[in-house]
């Protein structure tokens, strides 16, 4: 019995607490990808690039409060930072849209020239991040480190595994709850987020009542800009900032959102869990697992890990791929915020 | 017919989608509390009329009048604040949200409390009300109609438009949706309606216009068309 309770608890800590909290992240961020779908009907390939500029925004002032002496300890000082970080990123995306994007919606471009146009935008924001910050891993985070710490779980129990929890990890859970019933509460109740969905669903029968279709826009960038530097900065948190990372994050988030339907932000939510657990259970290695929960000698002799760490990019390239020929509108059906 | 001019009056209306034009010299026009219906065989370009007096078709002539005022230079969302409202024919709900939320959508303009204009379209269509939580694309087509047509109406508007809102409906419906049209009127809005079914919508129309080809072949009263041989042998029918 104590080998199954010590299987899961080992589990819990290598794969379902990390899981639940890179899923958060890449939930938020796949809900700025599908919204900016969903209303101006093009990819952003800017929106990793986005989350870097955002990340770096607040990296430079947390350094800053942090050498001012302001601390929030136990919390990290970069979540002082964020409102800072959020205003400069929303500056970025509106003067983005000013002068790219609203050229093409005049232009009632095809929704492929709106993304090459963003991936311009990257290209821009990537040499802007690795001008200011450099290309070089940064670490921003302090406070407590952790929640619990396996070594106090086994002493609470008397268990020989232990679960590690991460203030990181944390406050990604709680931020990503909070984001998300607030995105959800918007978008449902107040008369700008219903516009917004008036516009995803039907943008001519959306103009013939009289929405304002640029203003409409410029919210969407407002929310997506606030949604990419919170998922940046929770990730950088829980594992570090690097502008590179951040580009490879597109891959995933297109993934999550991509599974759950473009467009669809309930989709995006599911599909960041999706991704996430599909990521880290493949990339995780059972040995120790099986050694608990298996009867004594049947324990395995390899690392039984399915895909090293390396490649945990195709893991959400494959899944991309699958969803794409099997059901190229999402699991949970795309179009329509 | 003439004496006072109509309240909406769309004049020599040229123009088209680019290439060649669709509508040659095209007149129409509808009084404050009167039904016109524009009638024609299909590809005639009569919801090109309508999209060119709501200001959705790029002019090379002509004008568009309301209320004596010259609107052909003002865009679509600027003719809504002016009182004018406008159904599609195609696309007319926003399927995903609900009946209710549609209603909103069309009030969005409005800046002050609606929720009596919100009673009065609820009285008009009383299934809207039972529905109102529903999403609108789960509706039946009849039902939808009603939402198009209700959601026009929530800026209480003085010019409604509507391009055959009954497509697709049983008869039964059609009458029902008419009867309701003939209300809607009678509380002093004009109204243009596009109608496939030529014969019950002349009966019900104050002016009639016969569209062949973008230009105007007919154009009386209602019961005029109605009466007239060439006409009832080449679009009514016999
Ligand atoms: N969006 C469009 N772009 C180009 N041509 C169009 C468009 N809509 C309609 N047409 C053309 O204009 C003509 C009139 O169409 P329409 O006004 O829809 O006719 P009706 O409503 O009388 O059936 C048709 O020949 C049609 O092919
Ligand atoms: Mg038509």
């Amino acid at each position: 019995m104590d080998g199954i309770l010590n299987a899961l608890i080992l589990l819990s800590n290598f794969v379902i607490v990390p899981g639940i909290a890179y899923g958060s992240q890449l939930a938020i961020g796949a809900l700025g990808v599908t919204l900016v779908y969903g209303i101006l009907r093009f990819s952003n390939f800017a929106h990793g690039d986005t989350m870097a500029f955002g990340t770096m925004a607040t990296v430079l002032l947390t350094w800053a409060l942090q050498s001012w002496g302001v601390s929030i300890s136990p919390f990290p000082t970069a979540l002082l930072a964020l409102p800072f970080g959020i205003i400069c990123t929303i500056l970025v995306c509106l003067a983005a849209d000013r002068w790219v994007y609203r050229f093409y919606r005049r232009e009632k471009a095809a929704p492929v020239v709106f993304l090459i146009a963003s991936i311009g935008v990257m290209f821009v924001l990537n040499g802007l991040v690795r001008f200011i910050i450099g290309p070089d891993d940064q670490r921003f985070a302090d406070g407590e480190r952790f929640i619990m710490k396996a070594r106090e779980f086994k002493r609470l129990t008397h268990f020989n595994e232990g679960i590690t929890i991460k203030t990181s990890q944390g406050l990604t859970v709680v931020t990503a709850a909070i984001v998300v019933i607030a995105l959800f509460w918007f978008l449902k109740r107040s008369r700008a987020g219903k516009s917004m969905r008036a516009f995803s669903d039907n943008e001519d029968l959306a103009l013939l009542s009289g929405i304002n279709p640029e203003r409409v826009v410029m919210i969407t960038w407002i929310i997506a800009a606030a949604l990419a530097t919170i998922a940046g900065v929770l990730y950088g948190l829980d594992k570090s900032f690097k502008p590179f990372t951040y580009f490879q994050l597109l891959l995933p988030i297109f993934a999550s959102a991509i599974v759950g339907g473009l467009g669809n932000p309930l989709g995006a939510i599911a599909g960041g869990f999706m991704i996430a657990f599909s990521e880290v259970t493949v990339t995780y290695a059972y040995k120790k697992f099986l050694a608990y929960a298996l009867p004594g000698d049947w324990a395995p002799q390899g690392l039984v890990q399915l895909l090293s760490t390396d490649y945990k990019f195709a893991v959400s390239f494959v899944i991309l791929v699958l969803v794409l020929l099997l059901r190229p509108t999402g699991i949970f059906g795309g179009k329509a915020v | 017919m003439n004496g006072a001019e109509d309240y909406l009056i769309g004049e020599h209306l040229t123009g088209g989608y680019g290439g060649a034009n669709i509508l040659h010299d095209c007149n129409i026009g509808v009084g404050r509390g009167e039904i016109a219906v524009i009638v024609g065989p299909n590809g005639a370009g009569k919801s090109t009329a309508m999209k060119a007096v709501f200001g959705m078709l790029n002019l090379r002539e002509g004008s568009v009048r309301l209320d004596g005022k010259d609107i052909t230079g003002l865009t679509p969302q600027a003719r809504v604040a002016k009182g004018m409202s406008f159904v599609p024919q195609n696309h007319n709900v926003f399927t995903s949200m609900s009946v209710e939320e549609n209603l909103e959508m069309g009030a969005f303009i409005r800046r002050d409390d609606f929720t009596d204009t919100l009673g009065q379209v609820f009285d008009l269509f009383p299934i809207l009300k039972e529905k109102r939580r529903q999403a609108a694309g789960e509706l039946s087509g009849g039902q939808r109609q009603q939402v198009a047509v209700g959601r026009a109406l929530m800026t209480k508007p003085k010019v409604l438009m509507l391009d055959e809102p009954t497509a697709g409906v049983s008869p039964i419906v059609m009458n029902e949706l008419f009867d309701r049209i003939i209300e809607v009127a009678k509380s002093g809005i004009a109204i243009l309606m596009v109608e496939q079914n030529a014969r019950q919508a002349l009966r019900i129309a104050d002016k009639g216009y016969v569209l062949v080809q973008g230009r105007n072949r007919y154009t009386d009263t209602g019961a005029a068309l109605m009466a007239n041989p060439e006409v009832r042998k080449a679009f009514l029918g016999g």
